[in-house]
């Protein structure tokens, strides 16, 4: 069975936020569409966004790690917002497992979002139903559009290509061996969610170079003659001992 | 009508239909939301921009695209347009954003009358300043011919050390010139960049990069963006940098981790150079009387001591090879030294241990730096089969990389020592053998250039004349105290003193001093004053309080001190409110535009690109583009490059100009490098091509020269290249470009300020300021601006960088991006703040010795402690940006600038806040103390402004909700 | 996470109906005959009219409340649908009863009455699990809250019983007062026992398990915008420790000592008025107690937005 997910790099996401407007901008016009704004141009605008970047800092001065966290609907392989829905609005796709809420039979009651762990689902402004990231279903299938471009906005915006997106239970899929190659993981594992998206930790490259390399024979010094070769003339062992 | 938004899951059944995709058309164009210049792909419904995504096919992005650009629709449907001309209303003052609409003829009538009467009597009195453009080509061109010499763009407070301090050293630079080869790169050092110019090919460099396994280094007071996937971060105090590069190379000199065999033929390291008994030519390189100098400008004829025969040679001798260190005697007794004698001699005493004293640095993290740099440069070589011929015949069969590479950006270049800083960079480059060479730093066309580039500025008052253009481009490189614009006293020429002694290698002008220099009248009063596309009331100005002042002062006759004042803008930004007249402008949208090979092009490492914008939506309301209007101009004022013999106008329009200008009647140059020549068989030069932008428009806006891989590398010393580049007229001279390690055109000034040259000298009070900061080899010096303050008063250093996705003051009026950024904090490292008392969170006070801001504090462990940082140019003044008075950018925003002073005190009197050398502005200079803001103190920032009323033609009344799609678009005006 | 007025009346609301009916239909099984038909419409008529206004409040809690009909459906997975079924038909039941009341006392009147009560104590399970189902909210997920739910109703319930009874059937007063007694103690001590807990919670979420990084010192520095999103609106009261602390004393108060003093008074002293009052301000602490109840609930979500109580 197939499970769409994304899988995002934290190794190599620098925070630029491309992918939480290109995610407004396609879905404001889209399937999703209007995605309000309160005070657009006024005191503490605030709108519906299906995905946000968050900073983190770790550790302390000068140890300090600033992590770059995006995160949108993880689409959960046992969605806690699915069977709290009295409508049956959101629900959890069987041939790809996308989560999505149908937005015509939503009564904006806001109960998927209490029982969301992750904090992905916003109340849109205008229509009062709930809406969250739909993994640009409307995207992916759309035979209208090359196939190059069958991939979430998000993903296809990314500079740093730190969004994957693939089926995570094809063991060949490319967002399968990311996990398994760096060491994917999940978010909040301890509630059994099982969320589809997976994250890739940080991964240090050190420097290693020995002594040894700061001595070589060809150093360009010697061709200076500032590391000079003694005379022969100059005093040895050899003048005070015979073994 | 509306059409029924449906919920998504029928729109899988649609859209798997293929039902959806084809509603929309798709027009091709470059995106402007910032001067990176990708490619975008403008989807429209019904006439709406329904999205904009990267297109896959440009060379630039790859079809990635950033934040910005993702929000390109609220840009072009923001009720801070401005839609028609306005003329401020009699009676009201300046700032108080009081205007009347005006018809374009008449608009341009005001104009043409005043300019015209200027262009008769003293051109100089008009002032054409312009700031985050991309078509100085045409701008230039404009102020040429017009005859004034005051004319620049932003490069003066922008970055123009970062320029001036590599291509005075290698020919090239980063930023548009040239980058890192990060796709062979092992190591890659970054230093005082936040997010640059190159946003989106730079993020998918390092990103590929660092999955290849490359090891990423950040040299940064703060960690962010970027630096944060770095693998480790090396947190610098502000403004030391130039000691801890200096310290860099003495350890890799000390330990012999330099590439030789790369210096001795690609750089000055083995020329000799005199000591300080040879008068005239005191410190100025040793030259072969019986060798031809080939050129004046670019001279050949310089000397190596040969090894083997132990004796001057002429450099490149067959069969030679120079010492690098000691000293020698010329035949004629004079002493002499490799330049790299010079180098380690003037690097002894900058040890790591003394750099650490300064740069907060350890010690241990300097050493293993250095050779951790030296080691990957030589023991990770890369040899690429690239058979290439150098400039003295050699023929190689392979091309060889150090791949070591560095990016360095206005974390450098914006301190009062960042030319020095920067040659200190570029040598350090250099010494790792690592110019324009695979992994390493890559040109990118037009560059390399020669050292300095053959342009030179107008030298002498008498090229400004009446109804004359100008006798020279008003910017250019000077090689010597010849080129300086001075006049016989040896005052400035220019109204912002560029090219003067006080600032003698001002290549990009200086931007920043022009206000505060009209209003005062020194060097002398000014009339009109056109800004384009720049904040000078805001953002791009130091000292803003004042300025904003100056710009509606008055003299004792009650005229105003800058008389007239006209702004080209989109938006209704704070600098339009103090215009006399104000040009709408388009949007990148709604316009033709050019990336000019003659400007700054988008070339990738591997060749030449430029590129076109073309229009995909009608201008908005009257709005004309800028482009128009100085064409229009032009025609009308009569300057000789726009009009015919007979005085009639010869371009229809801009795309007309485009298509047909040439630089020379029958050069074959234009703006456009790209299917020149009839049929568009050319390139770079060659006839009008009567369709040419078709060509681009076809070819994704761009066009793209692919180099021979033979002539991709090496290129400051590779013959074929450098054949090429002059058949193709790209440049003048074919010389090689050697690295000046020792800058000789430095010591040239030097050699002037001591009196010990003949020509022209500095004016007394200037002399020993000439003599210290023109040394041919760099040095480290603190700030002047912190030579100036007293740091136990104001212990604390504060910067500003870009967040990734705001550009500048122009995208507050953007629904989306100012949802990410609609207030900025002072980020505080904890210690520093609980020393003072600041709570998280809490307000506060920055005070500089030039003026206090009240701002919000945040905590950061990702700060050196002995630094203040904030996102640059968030906070706006009320009511500007069509914000709401009380919107967050004014209330609980604030800008840095108000802390930044444009004068620093100088001996009785003032010299502006800028480097010595190039005039570049010392944004990152500034020492600050802070304070918690009393109990019972205001929740607001401090300084406010009065609020400005909307502009006629700005939108009617903003939405308190707004909800786009598009066509059908909704609570937008 | 964030009190929402609507649901905070919707909970005390029909709390204090459920309770009053369930005090009527006790009282109708414990002293036959006594409860006169007259206050049985009246207490019904109240209870039915609190839920009626309970079911209002809820409407607004809705972004489409003209689809709420569509809420019935998923009661097979959802609390929240099952309460939303289970709350009109309990509405009617107590409206039949009242209706039987007036006509004639008949048998089908017990059983409508059974039934009735049967719905009622759904309810309260229902209405309790809605927020004791959504395990990461540690300070929900307790069989406690159900517990509370219905204590608290039946408190409130039997105190308005008790001065309806005053006004209009004197001779229930006394067991009332001793039944509602009773159940407000009970609801202190079980409240006390989820206070108690709460206070003692470990959250299982914390942030490095929120974004998957292993470090004792993680500190969010940008929720990713700076006007604030449905996600800090919702789920955060954005209040002081201060002031939750004065809310939980006040309530405390409220709630429990205050009120049953006043309805000590009111039944020693036979004044109507002063039991009335009581019930006003137990209602009043019931409020807060919920308003608390909400307030104190640490959505894990919180972790992503650099939110804390
Ligand atoms: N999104 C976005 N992109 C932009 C712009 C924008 O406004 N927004 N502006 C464009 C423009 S005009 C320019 S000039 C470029 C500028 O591009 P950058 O040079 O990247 O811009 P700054 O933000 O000035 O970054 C300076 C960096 O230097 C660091 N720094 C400051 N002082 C020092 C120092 O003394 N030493 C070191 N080592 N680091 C230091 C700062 O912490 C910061 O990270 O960006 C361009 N790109
Ligand atoms: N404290 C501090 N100050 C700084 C810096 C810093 O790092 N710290 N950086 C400096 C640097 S490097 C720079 S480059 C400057 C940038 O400063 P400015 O050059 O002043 O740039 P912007 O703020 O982008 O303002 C440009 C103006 O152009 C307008 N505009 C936008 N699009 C168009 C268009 O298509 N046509 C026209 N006609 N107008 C348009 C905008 O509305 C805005 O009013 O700021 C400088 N100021
Ligand atoms: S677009 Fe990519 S790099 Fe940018 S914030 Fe999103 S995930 Fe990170
Ligand atoms: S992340 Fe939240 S909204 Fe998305 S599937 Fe999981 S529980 Fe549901
Ligand atoms: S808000 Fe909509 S999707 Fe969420 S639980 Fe309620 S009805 Fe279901
Ligand atoms: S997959 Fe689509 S909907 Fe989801 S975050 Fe990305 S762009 Fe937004
Ligand atoms: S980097 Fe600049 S040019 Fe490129 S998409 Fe972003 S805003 Fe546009
Ligand atoms: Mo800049």
């Amino acid at each position: 069975m197939t499970q769409l997910a994304l899988v995002i790099d934290l190794n190599v996401c620098v925070g630029c936020q491309a992918c939480v407007t290109s995610c407004k901008e396609w879905n404001t016009s889209g399937q999703a569409g209007g995605l309000a704004d309160l005070n657009p141009y006024g005191a503490d605008p605030t709108g519906t966004f299906f995905n946000r970047v968050q900073t983190f800092e770790v550790g302390e001065f000068p140890n300090t790690q600033t992590v770059h966290f995006p995160k949108s609907c993880l689409h959960c392989e046992d969605p806690p917002c699915v069977p709290v829905c009295p409508t049956g609005a959101s629900y959890k796709r069987a041939e790809d497992g996308i989560v999505l809420v149908d937005y015509d039979k939503c009564i904006g009651c806001k109960y998927c979002a209490w029982a969301c762990p992750y904090g992905v689902r916003e109340v849109e402004n205008e229509r009062k139903v709930m809406t969250k990231c739909t993994l640009c279903v409307d995207r992916i299938y759309d035979t209208g559009l090359p196939p190059s471009d069958r991939r979430p906005a998000c993903v296809m915006a990314c500079p740093t290509s730190a969004r994957l997106f693939g089926d995570i239970h094809d063991p060949e899929s490319e967002v399968s061996r990311a996990i398994r190659d760096h060491a994917g993981y999940a978010l909040m594992p301890e509630w059994g969610t099982h969320p589809s998206n997976h994250y890739l930790p940080r991964r240090r490259t050190d420097a290693h170079h020995h002594d040894d390399q700061l001595v070589r024979a060809d150093n360009p010094l010697h061709i200076e003659g500032r590391q000079p070769k003694p005379s022969p003339k100059d005093p040895a062992l050899d003048d005070v001992t015979s073994w | 009508m509306r059409p029924r938004r449906r919920a998504v899951h029928d729109a899988v059944k649609d859209a798997v239909d293929g039902r959806t995709g084809g509603a929309t058309e798709v027009r091709k164009t470059t995106c402007y939301m910032c001067a990176c210049r990708c490619g975008i792909r403008v989807h429209l419904r019904d006439g709406d921009v329904r999205y904009i995504d990267g297109n896959p096919e440009h060379p630039l992005n790859r079809g990635v695209i950033c934040a910005k650009g993702s929000s390109g629709i609220m840009k072009q449907y923001s009720p801070a347009r401005l839609t028609r001309p306005l003329r401020r209303k009699a009676g009201s003052a300046r700032g108080e954003g009081e205007y009347e609409p005006i018809s374009w003829d008449e608009a341009l009538g005001i104009v043409e009358e005043r300019l015209r009467s200027i262009r008769d009597t003293d051109p100089k009195r008009f002032a054409l300043f312009t700031g985050r453009d991309q078509m100085q080509a045409l701008t230039g061109l404009f102020a040429r011919q017009y005859g004034t010499p005051n004319y620049a763009a932003h490069g003066g407070f922008c970055s123009v050390n970062m320029a001036a301090g590599m291509i005075y050293t290698i020919g090239g630079s980063f930023w548009e010139f040239g980058g890192p080869d990060l796709e062979r790169s092992r190591l890659f050092v970054m230093i005082g960049t936040a997010e640059d110019h190159h946003s989106n090919p730079l993020k998918i460099e390092i990103a590929k990069f660092k999955r290849a396994g490359g090891r990423f280094v950040s040299i940064n007071p703060v960690r962010t963006g970027y630096s944060a996937i770095a693998d480790e971060w090396v947190p610098i105090r502000p403004g030391t940098d130039g000691a801890l590069l200096l310290a860099l190379i003495h350890e890799i000199i000390a330990t012999g981790l330099y590439d030789r065999e790369f210096l001795v033929r690609y750089s000055n390291a083995g020329h000799l150079v005199h000591g300080d008994d040879a008068g005239e030519m005191s410190g100025l390189l040793a030259v072969d009387a019986a060798s031809p100098e080939v050129n004046a400008l670019y001279p050949q004829n310089k000397l190596w001591w040969d090894r083997l025969t132990d004796r001057a040679v002429p450099t490149h001798a067959p069969g030679a090879d120079p010492y690098l260190l000691g000293e020698f005697t010329l035949a004629d007794g004079r002493r002499v030294k490799p330049a790299f004698q010079l180098l380690e001699e003037r690097v002894r005493p900058y040890t790591p241990e003394w750099a650490a004293e300064i740069t907060g640095v350890p010690v241990t993290t300097i050493r293993r730096l250095a050779h951790e740099m030296g080691i990957t440069a030589r023991d990770q070589k890369i040899e690429l089969p690239i058979a290439w011929t150098d400039s003295w015949d050699v023929e190689h069969s392979t091309v060889t990389g150090n791949p070591v590479s560095f990016h360095a950006m206005r974390g450098l270049a914006a301190h009062s020592n960042g030319f020095h800083t920067i040659r200190a960079l570029a040598i350090l480059m250099s010494l790792l053998g690592t110019i324009d060479r695979p992994g390493g730093f890559r040109h990118r066309a037009p560059f390399p250039r020669g050292i300095p580039p053959a342009a030179k500025p107008p030298n002498r008052p008498d090229m400004v004349k009446p109804g004359t253009p100008l006798g020279a481009l008003a910017l250019g490189w000077p090689a010597a105290p010849e080129d300086l614009f001075v006049d016989d006293d040896g005052n400035p020429v220019r109204i912002d003193k560029g090219f003067s002694w006080e600032y003698p290698l001002s290549v990009h002008g200086l931007m920043h001093n022009v206000i505060t220099n009209a209003w005062r009248g020194d060097p002398y009063p000014i009339d009109t004053l056109l800004i384009f596309m720049a904040n000078m009331a805001w953002n791009s100005t130091m000292n803003t309080v004042e300025v904003r002042r100056m710009l509606n002062d008055r003299d004792d006759k009650g005229d105003y001190r800058i008389p007239f004042i006209i702004v080209s803008d989109t938006f209704q930004s704070e600098m339009a409110g103090f215009a006399d007249l104000i040009l709408p402008d388009t949007t990148y949208l709604e316009r033709h535009d050019v990336m000019s090979i003659l400007d700054r092009p988008i070339s990738e490492f591997d060749g030449p690109v430029d590129s076109v914008r073309l229009p995909v939506l009608p201008p908005k309301g009257e709005c004309r583009p800028f482009q128009e209007v100085l064409i229009e101009l032009a025609g009308r004022l009569g300057l000789p490059a726009f009009v015919r013999p007979d005085g009639s106008r010869k371009f229809r329009d801009y795309p007309d100009f485009i298509v047909n200008y040439e630089t020379e009647p029958g050069s074959g140059i234009g703006f456009l490098s790209g299917w020149r020549g009839k049929g568009g068989e050319k390139f770079m030069h060659g006839e009008p091509n009567p369709r040419q932008w078709e060509m681009y428009a076809a070819n994704n806006c761009v066009y793209h020269h692919e180099l021979p891989p033979s002539y991709r590398y090496m290129r400051n010393w590779n013959r074929g290249y450098l054949e090429w580049t002059q058949r193709v007229r790209m440049r003048r001279f074919a010389e090689p470009i050697l690295i000046q390690l020792y800058s000789e055109v430095m010591q040239k000034f030097r050699l002037a300020a001591q009196g010990r040259r003949a020509g022209r000298t500095p004016p007394a009070h200037l002399k020993d300021r000439i003599a210290t900061y023109f040394d041919p080899l760099p040095f480290y010096y603190a700030p002047l601006e912190a030579q100036a303050t007293d740091s136990d008063r104001f212990p604390l250093a504060a910067i500003t960088q870009r967040p990734m996705a705001m550009y500048h003051s122009w995208d507050s009026q953007n629904a989306w991006l100012r949802q990410i950024h609609a207030h900025n904090h002072l980020y505080v490292n904890p210690v520093a703040a609980r020393a003072q008392g600041i709570a998280d969170g809490a307000w506060m006070w920055v005070e500089s010795p030039w003026g206090k801001v009240r701002c919000m504090a945040r905590y950061s462990e990702a700060v050196e402690p002995g630094t203040v940082w904030t996102w640059n140019s968030i906070g706006k003044a009320a009511g500007a940006w069509r914000l709401d008075a009380d919107a967050n950018e004014s209330q609980r925003g604030f800008l840095l600038n108000h802390l930044i002073t444009d004068e620093l005190p100088w001996r009785g009197t003032r010299i502006s806040n800028s480097d010595p050398v190039t005039g570049q502005a010392g944004w990152y200079d500034v020492r600050v103390r802070i304070r918690p803001a009393e109990t019972g103190e205001l929740a607001k920032t401090w300084p406010q402004f009065t609020a400005v009323p909307p502009m006629p033609g700005t939108a009617d009344a903003v939405p308190a909700m707004q909800s786009y799609v598009a066509g059908t678009r909704k609570g937008n005006g | 996470m964030n009190p929402a007025l609507s649901v905070i009346l919707l909970t005390t609301l029909i709390g204090a109906g459920q309770g009053l009916f369930v005090a009527l239909y006790v009282a109708t099984l414990v002293a036959p005959g006594r409860v006169s038909p007259h206050f049985a419409v009246v207490a019904s008529a109240v209870s039915a009219t609190l839920l009626v206004l309970g079911l209002v409040a809820s409407f607004f809690h809705l972004g489409r409340p003209e689809r709420a009909w569509r809420a019935a459906a998923r009661w097979r997975t959802s609390w929240l649908s099952r309460e939303v079924i289970v709350l009109p038909a309990f509405t009617a039941a107590v409206f039949a009863y009242g209706v039987a009341q007036a006509r004639a006392p008949a048998p089908a009147m017990e059983w409508i009455g059974a039934a009735a009560t049967l719905l009622c104590v759904t309810l309260f399970v229902c209405t309790g699990m809605i927020y004791a189902c959504i395990r990461f909210l540690q300070e929900w997920a307790t069989p406690l809250t159900v517990v509370n739910y219905t204590l608290l109703g039946c408190a409130s319930g039997a105190m308005l019983a008790t001065a309806l009874a005053a006004y209009l059937e004197p001779a229930l007063v006394p067991g009332y007062a001793a039944a509602t007694a009773l159940a407000t103690l009970a609801g202190l001590a079980t409240r006390t026992l989820s206070l108690v807990r709460n206070a003692r919670l470990r959250p299982k979420s914390t942030v490095q398990t929120a974004i998957g990084i292993k470090h004792p010192s993680i500190r969010q520095i940008s929720p990713g915008f700076t006007g604030g999103s449905f996600n800090t609106r919702e789920f955060f009261h954005h209040r002081t420790r201060e002031f939750l602390r004065a809310i939980r004393w006040l309530f405390l108060v409220l709630a429990f000592p205050l009120p049953l003093a006043l309805l000590w008074a009111g039944t020693a002293l036979a004044l109507p008025f002063a039991i009335a009052a009581a019930f006003a301000i137990q209602y009043a602490g019931l409020l807060a107690e919920r308003w608390f109840f909400f307030a104190q609930a640490n959505h894990p979500q919180n972790l992503y937005y650099g939110l804390t109580g």
